[in-house]
């Protein structure tokens, strides 16, 4: 098992004993996620058990009456999603992720709009990790195919030189060649320091590459421990990956 | 020799003004469909507002008459435009202010914006004809003609003459470097690129950290320009009424439609298609026929297919084509 109370400051994020929903019903009941410095943390579990809820939550997209959200210690609950942005947070929604109608590049510089100093070097570690975005750099997003499509909008998101990297559900629709190509870009991204936290429906593959891994069920912490330690779960095998 | 006469008609009565007044409704798409894609409603009040910049415009140019400034063979309204944009820009801003920022808050359906919009175009309509008068206003001063008709024979030999007025090369000139600065501003500035970016999707926009409320500035003073310009260009090139501008909302429309709603570069084209159509289908094309057919071989009908007083059912048939065939215009527009 992972420490049982985790301590803020050892999280790059870290979203504590939520409790919340978008109406008079909650939607998660004292739900902790987080991940580490460099860390990949994975969530999943059954459909509707409010994985992407949860990292809205995180996000700020979620009205909580209950627990705490930090980023590198310090308390973020009570910020817009824009201002978490601001303090280094980056999300890549599931679906309109990207700009469709905007060049490749254009793409990147849209991510890089907060910023005021020069982004090329940035965007040219982005080519570096998806070189197939180097090639296509003039091309409207919009007409990529929906794995290149899922890197511009991962390639966006790094645009901020964010520390955290949200992902929601980023293999979705894709072939399984292109889903491990993505995890391996994934896990190169956590190399360079950026945690990553992900909601994912290919469970088993996903926590293959995780550190850690979170079990949600209706809302709430069923399992929490490394990704291998789950998958050696004989109950989490069972009841999450078939067996 | 028949032939050429036959070319020099057409480029006298259809391609010489069917290309002023295409550029004139294509500034006008232009404004439509940048509020569109931006602010995602149908401004209705879209007409009056060139009617109000043209105003202003007017009566910035009668003050510098007055003061005896003026640009020689180009009118002197060219050199009042800016204070015409200023004073839209102001009036723009002020509605956004007043007007639809509250629904925008509300977060509206965009009928209801339609409908505001049509209740500002009221307001607008009144307040124009409130301060200049109802009448027909030529404000063309400068050089009326840059080729006469009978100077086009005597240098040419030929028997027809082909006549090209100041204010149709102005209005050429004028729109080609507003339509090259606009799409230059839109692909190549950090301003334009979030612009075309909160238009595509909103919602990341927002997560890029684009600041929704300066975008809808930055459009409100970019359609003022392209309105003002628009709306002097048209009362340049014919006169200016104030009701002819609430007329111009159906080609505008059709214009901004046919190249697809949200798409800078459709209505450009949009505007063209229209103008061109429009003028080709009540023209009557008696006399070039009868240069092109041989011998003594002669049609005694007009050969128009459909009488001026019609023009505007044009605009009406492409547009229902259009609706039905290629909902999303002929350049992908934003179809909702």
């Amino acid at each position: 098992m992972l420490d049982a109370a985790p301590a803020a400051t050892d999280y790059a994020l870290l979203g504590a004993g939520m409790t919340g929903g978008y109406g008079a019903a909650d939607i998660l009941h004292d739900c902790t996620i987080g991940t580490k410095p460099g860390e990949i943390a994975v969530i999943v579990g059954p459909n509707g058990a409010g994985k992407s809820t949860a990292m809205k939550a995180v996000f700020g997209m979620l009205p909580l009456r209950g627990g705490i959200v930090t980023l590198n210690g310090k308390d973020i609950t009570a910020l817009s999603p824009q201002a978490r942005v601001a303090e280094g947070m980056a999300f890549v929604p599931q679906v309109n992720n990207v700009f469709r109608a905007l060049s490749v590049e254009e793409n990147l510089e849209m991510g890089a709009f907060l910023r005021r100093d020069d982004v090329r070097p940035t965007i040219s570690q982005v080519y570096d990790l998806f070189p197939v975005l180097g090639d296509k750099r003039r091309q409207p997003a919009g007409e990529l195919s929906g794995g290149q499509r899922q890197q511009v909008a991962v390639g966006r998101a790094l645009m901020t030189q964010p520390s955290v990297l949200m992902l929601d559900e980023p293999t979705a629709g894709v072939s399984p060649i292109v889903m491990d190509e993505l995890f391996d870009r994934i896990i190169e991204v956590a190399r360079t320091g950026i945690s990553v936290l992900m909601v994912e429906q290919n469970a088993r593959q996903a926590l293959e590459i995780a550190d850690r891994g979170y079990v949600l069920v209706q809302g709430r912490n069923r399992h929490t421990d490394t990704g291998s330690a789950l998958l050696a779960d004989p109950d989490v095998r069972r009841s999450f990956l078939g067996g | 020799m028949e032939i050429l006469n036959a070319l020099v008609v057409t480029a006298n009565f259809v391609i010489v003004p069917a290309l002023a007044y295409g550029a004139q409704l294509a500034l006008g798409a232009l404004g439509v469909t940048l509020v569109f894609g931006i602010l995602r409603f149908s401004n209705f009040a879209h007409g009056d507002t060139m009617a109000f910049g043209a105003m202003a415009t007017i009566l910035a140019t009668w003050g510098l008459q007055t003061l005896g400034v003026s640009l020689g063979p180009v009118p002197t309204a060219i050199l009042a435009l800016p204070a015409g944009i200023a004073a839209a820009a102001l009036l723009l801003l002020a509605t956004d202010r007043g007007v639809y920022r509250f629904y925008r808050r509300k977060r509206v359906a965009p009928i209801v914006l339609v409908i505001v919009s049509m209740g500002v175009m009221f307001v607008l309509n009144g307040l124009v004809r409130l301060i200049i008068g109802v009448d027909d206003i030529r404000f063309d001063d400068g050089a009326r003609f840059l080729i006469r008709a009978r100077d086009f024979r005597d240098a040419t030999g030929l028997d027809e003459g082909l006549a090209i007025r100041t204010a149709q090369v102005v209005t050429i000139v004028v729109a080609g470097i507003a339509v090259a600065l606009l799409f230059w501003f839109l692909n190549r500035t950090r301003t334009g690129k979030s612009m075309r970016a909160y238009s595509d999707n909103e919602d990341l926009a927002l997560l890029s950290g684009i600041d929704p409320e300066r975008v809808v500035r930055i459009t409100w003073l970019i359609v003022a320009a392209l309105a003002t310009v628009a709306g002097v260009l048209y009362g340049l090139d014919k006169s200016f009424k104030p009701f002819t501008y609430f007329q111009l909302l159906l080609p505008i429309f059709a214009a901004a439609i046919v190249g697809g709603l949200g798409n800078p570069l459709g209505a450009v084209v949009g505007g063209f298609v229209i103008a061109f159509s429009e003028v080709a289908i009540t023209y009557p094309w008696k006399k070039v026929v009868n240069y092109l057919l041989p011998g003594e071989a002669e049609v005694s009908g007009l050969l128009q297919l459909l009488s001026t007083d019609y023009k505007f059912a044009v605009s009406f048939v492409i547009l229902i084509v259009i609706l039905l065939f290629r909902p999303t215009g002929l350049f992908k527009g934003q179809s909702s």
